[in-house]
């Protein structure tokens, strides 16, 4: 019995394994002659069947051995990779999935399905594509029956001479060659002799490295294919030699099989005729393939030494004792501040610098590149475009861009909701797009970029674009805006955000019904993001989203409001003025200020807040952006910048929105960090609440 | 969750703290430690039941105050007042949260065959805050349910009633 936790090795390993089968599918569906995709989807899948039945998932192995066992016939170009085969493959990935994930959940029955739909379309491709599979011979369109593999088979056939040996340092590698030769044994009778001219003098033995080579007479009835199988994960790192034992070492050995197995009883049509094409490959390793063998050493190894992974909360317990030593530190930095002691400012000054450091190496351990996320979003492209019959062109640049794991994880959704928006509604029918002079396929690019402490995220269609005009009959019909507001596109734009807001003119299974955008409108906010979209009528949309490289740290600007002190997040602040004294005795009615001519509405936290002490002389104001407007926030001083270790607010708090979170400040106290547009919102909350008090004692 | 099991034990194991005139008990396993005073920072707009936040070893851990759920007066900290902060299951999440105490007295068994549920006269507190009366030589202890008391701070259906510090 595997204990969980081996079964969770599996299950991730398997996740990986599922989504570079995926993206392996979807990019053989745009370049269907790339028959290393081919290959790295059949590795994929072989893995998947050799993991499973290891750790104990027997559904998933015997489904991937029939998966692998009808996409075996892609990979010996057999069949084409047509635009339907991938479509079955994908669902056959999900099943797999699902087997994996949700047992209880896999419908058997379905899985048969997807196995029979599979078979069927690639048994009719290899029909349709007799130059690829030898013509004479139907048997080879059919499929070989699955138990085919799993027993040895009687000893006839012909007899094939392989000889193979691995590179040195192979064993470290973790090959097995006895495995390869027990697995050569299954094909057939064998007869296997050590290769020892090799083996070096016992001076200069290395016993980790493998010396030897072997040569294995083999009997088999399986066709060549079958052998070279065996080798599939070491081919390139390895001398392989298979040949007819009659070893005339003819230059045209495909001739020799049948004088060379005179017994050969039952006719075995494909395997010399179906060779050629991957034999070469294996029996030259050394000279054309060379390049690619390196290029493909270097990657696992590379990836072998440098990722790890690590839970989740490991990390995140790191990163809470890295805010703690950043608190701790700026504690003795005002110590040491005061202090006359040079060898302690010294000191101060080290631990500054290494916690610094250290705070900045956690934060990288926290990001990865968004391209994990991007690379989800093509089977979704993939599944609309066939779903709604509009030709899609996916394209994704700044995959490497990184981003906090929270954050991208947290995206997700956004993102989905975006590319479903723009390919349902932005991108026109093919019709309509020839009509308008357009290619007929659209074309939706998904970009992200660092600019400054942000990175903006954009899906860009080449589709209809927004209609401001429909917009704003919308927003008036729903009551969202009054028949006479004017209002710029871009705050026309803003208004797809709002609860219940839907142009679209029929509800789709995909979207139309006014949920999603503002959903996704919520998700960003609480990211401390913004979202941009620009768009023109005939010429496409741009959706952007701008967000924090992390959620972890924010530069904050400390004020003081009464006794108490608050951070206000920096990206947010614009500028600080003083509140000007007149402005401060005037606004008892009105409360904005004149800045550079702009007008602008400032809120008193202290009123916000309950303050009851008086206020202090000379009032500040820090103008903050709040999504589109321009808002003061006066307080009482303004302390300084500082970095903000931010940490969430208890379920106690959880109500309260003006705070997104708090953070210990240099002499242990506690302060909140502002939420602006919250806190924008409740100002305004309360003084609709003012002025309906007014209105009242007025009437 | 520790506090409101159900099945009670042979005795159990607690706290005991006084609140206004009342000695309280609370199960000593929930708590992690007890804090002389320290700053407090005021959370405006919150419910007079958390009314603030402090700092736990580097941790900002809200402080709750028990005296409001049981309608009781709440004069400003002296010096026997201490935090005792206790670990909590909030919605499934365990929460660490601090409670003022006006005296914490010390750590003692209580027969659970001594503890009876809360009469239905005679008291004036909300019942379903109180898990029952314990007794110890004359003195009456009560034994807050925890779990209740703030899961109603979550669920905001108390809090309301009892926060008179309305938004200004």
């Amino acid at each position: 019995m595997m204990s969980t936790e081996q079964s969770d090795v599996f299950r991730q390993e398997a996740r990986d394994l599922l989504d570079s089968l995926e993206q392996a599918l979807l990019d053989l569906e745009q370049k269907p002659d790339d028959y290393d995709l081919v290959d790295t989807a059949f590795r994929a899948l072989h893995t998947i069947k050799g993991s499973g039945a290891m750790f104990g998932f027997d559904q998933v192995a015997s489904f991937a051995h029939a998966f692998e066992a009808a996409f075996d016939r892609v990979r010996k170009k057999q069949a084409a990779p047509s635009r339907d085969l991938i479509a079955v493959a994908l669902v056959a990935k999900d099943y797999i999935h699902t087997l994996i994930e949700t047992p209880e959940k896999a419908d058997a029955a379905a899985g048969d399905e997807v196995l029979v739909a599979l078979r069927q379309i690639v048994e009719a491709g290899a029909q349709a594509k007799p130059t690829a599979a030898p013509a004479s011979s139907p048997s080879a369109a059919l499929l070989p029956p699955l138990e085919m593999l799993a027993p040895a088979p009687a000893p006839a056939g012909q007899t094939f001479r392989v000889r193979f040996r691995l590179q040195p340092e192979s064993l470290t590698m973790g090959a097995n060659p006895l495995l390869m030769l027990d697995e050569l044994r299954s094909l057939g009778s064998a007869t296997v002799t050590a290769l020892t001219d090799k083996v070096p003098l016992l001076g200069e033995l290395k016993a980790e490295h493998c010396h030897l080579g072997w040569e294995v007479l083999l009997t088999t009835a399986q066709p060549r294919e079958a052998i070279e199988d065996v080798f599939m994960f070491l081919r390139d790192d390895m001398e392989l030699e298979i040949a007819p034992a009659s070893e005339t070492s003819a230059p045209i050995e495909e001739a020799s099989p049948i004088q060379a197995a005179p017994s050969e009883p039952k006719a075995q049509p494909a395997p010399a005729e179906t060779a050629p094409p991957p034999a070469p490959k294996a029996k030259t390793p050394a000279h054309d393939d060379k390049h690619a063998a390196q290029a493909d050493k270097k990657k696992p190894a590379a990836d072998n030494t440098s990722s790890l992974r690590v839970p989740a909360e490991r990390l995140n317990e790191l990163m809470d004792r890295v805010g703690e030593l950043v608190i701790a530190q700026s504690r003795l930095n005002q110590i040491a501040g005061a202090s006359s002691d040079p060898s302690l400012k010294l000191v101060a000054e080290d631990l500054a610098r290494l916690a610094s450091g250290l705070r900045d190496t956690t934060m990288g351990i926290r990001m990865v590149p968004i391209g994990s996320l991007f690379g989800r979003f093509r089977r979704l492209v993939h599944d609309l475009s066939r779903e709604l019959g509009k030709g899609v062109e996916f394209e994704t640049t700044g995959e490497e861009t990184e981003l906090d794991k929270t954050v991208v994880e947290k995206l997700a959704d956004p993102l989905v909701h975006i590319i479903r928006n723009s390919i349902d509604h932005g991108l026109e029918s093919g019709a309509e797009r020839l009509a308008a002079g357009k290619a007929e396929g659209g074309t939706v690019r998904l970009s992200a970029i660092h600019s400054g402490a942000e990175v903006a995220i954009a899906i860009k269609d080449d589709g209809k674009g927004l209609d401001p005009v429909r917009i704003r009959a919308k927003a008036e019909e729903a009551g969202l805006i009054a028949p006479d507001e004017k209002l710029t596109d871009a705050q026309l734009y803003q208004l797809i955000f709002r609860p219940g807001f839907s142009t679209a003119r029929e509800v789709t299974s995909i979207s139309g019904r006014g949920v999603g955008m503002d959903v996704v409108k919520r998700t960003i906010d609480s990211l401390r993001g913004s979202i941009d979209i620009a768009s023109k009528v005939g010429d496409g949309t741009t959706v952007t989203l701008r967000l924090p490289l992390t959620l972890a740290i924010i530069e904050g600007m400390l004020v003081r409001v009464g006794a108490s002190r608050y951070s206000i997040p920096l990206s947010a602040v614009e500028e600080c003025v003083e509140l000007p004294a007149s402005v401060d005795a005037a606004s008892s009615g009105r409360n904005f200020l004149n800045i550079r001519g702009g007008l602008v509405p400032f809120l008193r936290l202290r009123e916000l807040f309950g303050v009851k002490s008086a206020p202090e002389p000379y009032q500040k104001v820090v103008i903050v952006s709040a999504g589109e407007q321009r808002v003061g926030l006066v307080v009482d001083q303004i302390i300084g910048n500082n970095q903000t270790v931010i940490k969430s607010l208890s379920k106690l708090h959880a109500k309260l929105q003006t705070f997104s979170g708090a953070t210990i400040l240099g002499d242990g106290t506690v302060a909140l960090i502002l939420d602006v547009v919250h806190l924008v919102n409740f100002g305004q909350a309360y003084e609709q609440r003012l002025r309906s008090e007014i209105v009242g004692r007025a009437a | 969750m520790t506090v409101a099991q159900e099945t009670a034990p042979e005795s159990m194991k607690a706290l005991t703290l006084r609140l206004q005139g009342e000695i309280f008990a609370i199960e000593a396993e929930c708590v992690r430690e007890i804090l002389d005073i320290v700053p407090i920072t005021e959370v405006p707009n919150a419910s007079a039941f958390a009314p603030g936040l402090i700092n736990v070893r580097g941790r900002v851990v809200p402080l709750a105050d028990l005296r409001v759920m049981f309608g009781m007066d709440r004069p400003p900290p002296s010096v026997d007042t201490r935090i005792v902060v206790i670990e909590i299951e909030l919605d499934g999440e365990p929460t660490v949260v601090g409670i003022l105490a006006d005296k914490v007295h010390d750590v003692t068994d209580i027969k659970s065959a001594t503890i009876e549920e809360a009469p239905k006269v005679g008291v004036r507190w909300p019942t379903e805050f109180v898990r029952g009366i314990g007794k110890r030589g004359d003195d009456f202890i009560v034994v807050p349910d925890l779990g209740r008391i703030f899961g109603a701070e979550g669920g905001s259906a108390v809090s309301k009633a009892t926060d008179e510090r309305k938004t200004p």
